[in-house]
């Protein structure tokens, strides 16, 4: 683990490119979000302009060409496109999460220096590769093995998801350190488009958060060991993907969550510009939801906050406690339910002008999308992860 | 001094996939396939063996990460103690 700057940007600074973003999702992300939803397709006009204002460096060092973002300003930006478009903003968290694992974890070597600038410069899309066909779900075990030759390395991994798989430049994979190690030993490798070929397995028609096109590949790769990440891949996910994941996700869910309780807001307000005599169940229902939102929102920063100051001050005990473990599990199951239970109610405020998809109020796609967080990293091995944790945490 | 108690317990409650008997004192005992619920194992039989109380501050995957770490642990216990 490399010690890490986690100042950020000025607020001034930070808060006109949020401006930037919010407008970047009135313009292009909102109303292009149904199409991708419709056609399970790739947003590409959302990504393009993203790209265009630097944001795939966001969080990378501003010496190496990027943004210089903390992590708390990254999961800010991904609410706010949380509330324009899932799919986009997963697509947005999913590669700053892979940026994390190389600036977490590559600072201080050569390769991986280059290597962000590269990403920086290009405005490189990067995707994750860890769940593996017969595995089930855990990431701590792989059955490929990277198979090292010389310098150089080949590799297959049988990858039943792979998000945005065909449209990123670069695929950050995990598998064993070698064909005789045991299925924990594991390294996380950097494949460019051009090390690997995708051989398409499975389609992704989904409930929800279907512009992510994550489908599945047998993944055929070759490269030079220096694109290995140094650190074991048990210090990578435990330091840097975990908490990330669970933070940007938890801030993308959100913002979809706000979204649907801005519509409810909303549809209240006409509700009472056209009668002002109405029943004011919808407003109490409104009431009750926002503080609901409000339980949510603090949490995910919170989190942030606490993970930003852990890197900040180099705290590597502090990154490597089961207690830290415990409560960045405990967002990630706390935003997945809250965030159906936000939508559900504001739904409920909406009422068939929610459940229609032909108006404004129309909250189809944030629900489906919704369902998607308790199932990503599935809520229950978690649970149970949490379960075995606790019983090596001697109280708050 | 605790070595071999240390790997005793690691060969009754780690779980692992590398053979103890194969593992240097600082090998990794993760890439060894040492899981949180084996590791919860270990810890209980440690502070009952050793009669000590592993603090929070020290409940963390540095403490469990090689039979040294371990054994680390046990001896700065142990001390504190007297």
């Amino acid at each position: 683990m490399e010690h890490l700057d986690q100042t950020g940007i000025e607020q001034p600074a930070f808060d006109k490119l949020l401006q930037e973003v919010q407008k970047i999702g009135e313009e292009v992300m909102r109303p292009n979000a149904a199409d991708v939803d419709a056609k399970a397709r790739f947003p590409r006009e959302s990504m393009d302009a993203l790209k265009k204002l630097g944001l795939m460096g966001a969080y990378i060092p501003q010496d190496l060409g990027g943004m210089g973002l903390n992590i708390s300003q990254v999961g800010r930006l991904c609410e706010t496109l949380g509330q324009y478009c899932g799919s986009t903003a997963m697509i947005f968290a999913m590669h700053q999460i892979q940026v994390a694992c190389a600036t977490h974890h590559g600072l201080t070597n050569n390769h991986f220096r280059d290597y962000l600038k590269q990403v920086a410069a290009g405005q490189r899309l990067l995707a994750s590769a860890t769940t593996e066909m017969g595995i089930g779900g855990d990431l701590r075990s792989s059955i490929c093995a990277v198979e090292v030759e010389g310098d150089t390395f080949t590799l297959t991994k049988n990858a039943p998801v792979i998000s945005y798989g065909s449209e990123a430049d670069d695929l950050f994979i995990t598998s064993r350190r070698s064909p005789d190690a045991p299925a924990n030993d594991q390294v996380h490798v950097v494949l460019r488009k051009t090390d690997y070929e995708l051989e398409p397995t499975m389609s992704w028609d989904t409930m929800g958060f279907r512009g992510t096109c994550s489908e599945g590949f047998i993944v055929k790769a070759h490269g030079n060991i220096n694109q290995i990440i140094p650190t074991p891949f048990a210090e990578v996910l435990s330091h840097s993907m975990h908490p990330t994941a669970h933070i940007l996700w938890g801030s993308l869910w959100l913002g979809i969550a706000t979204d649907s309780v801005n519509m409810a807001r909303a549809f209240v307000r006409d509700m009472m510009k056209k009668n002002p005599n109405a029943p004011q169940t919808a407003s109490l229902r409104l009431a009750e939801v926002h503080s609901i939102l409000q339980e949510m929102r603090n949490n995910v920063h919170g989190c942030a906050l606490q993970y930003q100051q852990l890197l900040s001050e180099n705290n590597t005990d502090g990154l490597d406690s089961f207690s830290f473990s415990v409560k960045i599990n405990n967002l990630k199951i706390s935003c997945s339910t809250l965030i159906i239970e936000i939508v559900s109610r504001s739904l409920l405020i909406c009422g068939i002008a929610g459940y229609r998809n032909d108006t404004k109020y129309s909250l189809s796609r944030h629900l489906r999308d919704a369902y998607g967080a308790s199932l990503m990293v599935n809520n229950d091995r978690i649970m149970n992860h949490n379960a075995t944790l606790l019983h090596m945490h001697r109280g708050d | 001094m605790y070595s071999e108690k240390v790997r005793e317990i690691l060969l009754k409650h780690g779980r692992l996939s590398t053979p103890v008997d194969q593992l240097e004192d600082t090998s990794d005992l993760y890439n060894a396939g040492l899981t949180s619920l084996a590791t919860v194992g270990v810890m209980l039989t440690l502070e009952e063996e050793f009669d000590i109380e592993i603090p929070d501050s020290l409940l963390g995957r540095k403490t469990f990460g090689s039979i040294n770490s371990i054994i680390g642990v046990v001896e700065q216990l142990k001390n504190s103690n007297h």
